[in-house]
């Protein structure tokens, strides 16, 4: 038992980012934007949650986008079509609030947070709001899905750090400028934790602009996914402690205590680099003895 | 008619060295021979009114099969148990015995003396047949073929569910098993540690289950991926819900937030489900030298001393009340003592400081004294003011206690819920919606192996009166 993947696809030269079709009929009647799924790809590793990019109820696929930074995704990245993940567990977490609201819709991706800002783009404009994008990287290479979204909203604004595509600058940058022009009714900002932090900080009111609710999308460390063991709490800015599994990922970002959750992911980074270098090790001798193995064949 | 001579003392259990263990994750007490077990057997002078069965939640008979037992007669015996009891193996391991059959023993009434070692012998009885029987790898092929009967879905596969489906399955009935982990035995597997339950054990029973035709769905979280409406359009006419109390509690004070507090629950299910403390699996799980454990319960003593196996130098259980008042079973809390946590009685946390990155560094604590008895007819313990003090802690491990898991209940409209968000039933362990069943902690809030097994049989015998048209309403 197991579920089948579909495709792989890098979005990058890189091959840092890459996009993942998964079989899984019962689950993709039941996603929706916001929501998320755990994985565990081998009988020794690890559970770990990625969200929800885009389901197709027809075809009965799950769409994920993952950035390689450790070793399960980097475990995940060397899979491919028609392999089988062990566990694929979800639609995970609240559903994102979906309305049809007075003034036009934002939502900010950075990242690899550009994919799940794409279902709830889909659902927001499917109920007929006008919807915003602005998406976000760091350099042009780094940058993905710009046709899928033009395909189904009514203005994607694209931005780099570096200025090698779009306009030069940070996606807040142009987010304020959307907010000195025009009301706007929500935004949605998902991507790394810094840059929702800021997002948030620019919507929050306390500024010379208006207050525009906002929400964002939590990524704590997690196990269970079910609200099962607390491992993924926050703390919100009047000081309750939150799951964000069950009680999120999706949560109102001006209430959000951005620096606790920057620590509290921070919880195993000297077991994680020490465990990625075993495994670059362990891969490096694999390729070492696949390769003796073909000149032996020679 | 034979005689019976009073021994007092019990057969001992033979068990790992205290400082050996300390350090392994192998069963601690490593059961009776045959020997031992037919001496202890013997003890038993067979009461005419059965007292300790009337302690035991699910009844087994246990004069009858200690009887067996002491006629060397294990197939007998095991037998015997099975009428009552389908996870034998499990329930002699982890029953707290001292509150339950053996409260009851007659034996245990005589001054100096011991009652009979019930849930040892039960263990004993239950391990013989393992090993003689020899069940080995199980065989999808084995399965008896139940499609075309009536399907019964069961949600959750703790003890409460697995006991229902067995039951179910015995009736006939096409039982599913939908389970939100990937491994199915609920606290059997990703709380009890296995150095108090190898594994194996539980996978025997589940793989038993599976040879009676039960069906197991993992990664299925209901209420998530499907609701109880989808599961009625797939055929399912009634359902049990045993999904356990899982949502941890948290102390409501200064720096929860810290990394290294956690919830026992989070800390176990690394440990056990995720096996972190093997080194060839994936899952990470906090290490420190001083590790505070925050309760005084069963989830308390697994943690404490699974943080000494995991290589902490020192373990300390805060308990809020006195040594008397622990909820733990006897057992565990003198095997604890024997690997040397160390254990403060009257304290409560008041604050946990951190570093400046975020780490817990330290732990205040309050002394406490206890006052007048409560609700719970326990002393009441209340702060002494002034008394607080600090200690050096890496790690908090909370296992103060869990509640509801709202995550399926709430979305079935219409399924009626106390006031702590438990299910409400009625003596068929019917709930508030007639083919909906419930049993086990979430039910009852937390309590036992062995209660969420009774709960699950009720459950099974309720479902097949409904299915029948034959369930009154009173
Ligand atoms: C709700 C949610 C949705 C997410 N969605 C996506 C997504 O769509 N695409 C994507 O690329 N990534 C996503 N992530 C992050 C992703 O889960 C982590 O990148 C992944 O777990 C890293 O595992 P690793 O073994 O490769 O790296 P590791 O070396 O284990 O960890 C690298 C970093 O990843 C984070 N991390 C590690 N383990 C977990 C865990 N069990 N749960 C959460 N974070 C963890 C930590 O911050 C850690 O420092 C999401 C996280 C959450 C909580
Ligand atoms: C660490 C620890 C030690 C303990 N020690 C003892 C002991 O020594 N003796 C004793 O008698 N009792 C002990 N207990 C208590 C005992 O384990 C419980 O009372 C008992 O397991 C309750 O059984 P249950 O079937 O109701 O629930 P659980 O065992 O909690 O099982 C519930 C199952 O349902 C699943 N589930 C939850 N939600 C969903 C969903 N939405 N969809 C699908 N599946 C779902 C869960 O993943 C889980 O597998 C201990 C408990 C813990 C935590
Ligand atoms: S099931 Fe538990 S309570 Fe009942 S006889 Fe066995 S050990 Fe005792
Ligand atoms: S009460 Fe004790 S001595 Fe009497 S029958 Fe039961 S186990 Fe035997
Ligand atoms: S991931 Fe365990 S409670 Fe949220």
């Amino acid at each position: 038992m197991g579920w089948k993947i579909l495709s792989k696809k890098f979005l990058n030269n890189e091959q840092s980012v890459f996009e993942m079709v998964v079989e899984a009929p019962d689950m993709a009647k039941k996603a929706h934007g916001g929501n998320f799924v755990i994985l565990r790809l081998t009988e020794q590793g690890e559970r770990f949650p990625l969200t929800v990019a885009d389901y197709d109820v027809e075809k009965g696929t799950i769409t994920i986008v993952v950035m390689k930074i450790g070793k399960s995704t980097t475990e995940l990245s060397l899979m491919e079509p028609g392999e089988e993940i062990l566990d694929f567990v979800g639609p995970l977490g609240k559903s994102a609030h979906i309305e049809k609201y007075e003034h036009p819709v934002v939502l900010v991706g950075g990242g690899v947070g550009i994919a799940p800002i794409f279902p709830q783009a889909k659902e927001l404009k499917a109920i007929g709001n006008h919807v915003i994008v602005i998406l976000g990287a760091r350099t042009k290479d780094l940058l993905f899905w710009e046709d899928k979204f033009r395909q189904i909203v009514d203005e994607v604004i694209v931005t780099t750090d570096d200025g090698s595509y779009g306009k030069k600058g940070f996606v807040t940058d142009r987010l304020k400028e959307l907010m000195e022009n025009k009301p706007l009714s929500h935004v949605i900002a998902i991507g790394p934790i810094i840059m929702m932090k800021f997002v948030a900080k620019l919507t929050n009111g306390q500024g010379d602009l208006p207050k525009i609710p906002t929400t964002v999308s939590l990524n704590p460390i997690m196990v269970d996914g079910t609200g099962m063991c607390g491992g993924c709490r926050f703390l919100t800015l009047d000081g309750q402690a939150k799951f964000a599994c069950v009680d999120g990922p999706d949560v109102d970002g001006h209430n959000v205590n951005f620096d606790n959750l920057i620590a509290r992911n921070s919880r195993f980074q000297r077991e994680e680099h020490e465990r990625l270098e075993k495994f670059e090790h362990e891969c490096k001798l694999l390729a070492m003895a696949d390769k003796a193995e073909g000149e032996c064949k020679e | 008619m034979r005689k019976y001579q009073i021994i007092k003392t019990r057969t001992p259990m033979p068990q790992q060295d205290p400082h050996e263990r300390a350090h392994n994750f192998s069963e601690v007490a490593l059961g009776y021979t045959e020997e031992m077990a037919i001496k202890e057997a013997n003890r038993c002078i067979q009461c005419k009114t059965r007292p300790c069965v009337k302690g035991c939640p699910v009844e087994v008979p246990i004069p009858e099969f200690i009887a067996k037992v002491a006629a060397h007669d294990f197939e007998g015996a095991i037998d015997k148990i099975k009428e009552k009891n389908v996870l034998p193996a499990i329930c002699g391991r982890v029953c707290p015995q001292e509150t339950q059959c053996e409260a009851k023993c007659t034996l245990g009434k005589i001054t100096g003396s011991r009652p009979v070692a019930i849930g040892r012998l039960e263990r004993f009885v239950a391990d013989w047949e393992q090993r003689v029987k020899d069940i080995g790898e199980f065989d999808e092929g084995t399965c008896v073929d139940l499609s075309g009967k009536t399907k019964v879905a069961v949600i959750g596969a703790g003890p409460a569910g697995l006991t229902c489906a067995g039951e179910l399955a015995k009736l006939d009935y096409d039982v599913t098993i939908f389970e939100a982990f990937h491994k199915t035995g609920g606290v059997l597997v990703y709380g009890i540690p296995e150095f108090r339950l190898p594994k194996k054990i539980v996978q025997k029973e589940i793989d038993n289950l599976r040879e009676c035709g039960v069906k197991i769905k993992l990664d299925a979280v209901v209420g998530k991926l499907y609701t109880l409406e989808d599961l009625e359009e797939q055929g399912y006419k009634a359902f049990f819900i045993g999904v356990g109390a899982g949502l941890p509690i948290f102390l409501n004070i200064p720096g929860i937030e810290l990394n290294g507090v956690l919830s026992a629950n989070e800390y176990l299910t690394r440990v056990n489900l995720m096996k972190a403390y093997d080194p060839s699996y994936d899952t990470m799980v906090d290490s420190g030298k001083v590790i505070a454990v925050l309760g005084g319960g069963n989830v308390a003593m697994d943690s404490a001393r699974t943080a000494l196996r995991l290589g902490a130098e020192k373990v300390i259980v805060v308990y809020r009340r006195s040594e008397k008042e622990i909820p733990a079973r006897r057992e565990e809390y003198e095997h604890a003592v024997e690997e040397g946590i160390e254990f403060h009685f009257l304290r409560n946390p008041t604050k946990i400081i951190g570093d400046e990155k975020g780490f817990v560094k330290e732990m205040e604590v309050i002394k406490m004294e206890l006052g007048e008895p409560d609700a719970s007819g326990r002393r009441r313990p209340i702060p002494i003011p002034g008394s607080e003090y600090t200690i050096s802690v890496d790690l908090v491990i909370m296992a103060i206690g869990t509640r509801a898991n709202p995550l399926l209940t709430q979305n079935i409209p219409n399924l009626k819920l106390n006031k702590w968000g438990y299910i409400e039933v009625n003596k068929h362990m019917q709930s508030s919606i007639p083919n909906v069943f419930a049993g086990g902690d979430i039910v009852t809030g937390s309590a036992t192996v062995i209660s969420a097994m009774g709960a699950g049989k009720e459950a099974a015998k309720g479902i097949h009166k409904f299915l029948q048209g034959k369930l009154d309403d009173s």
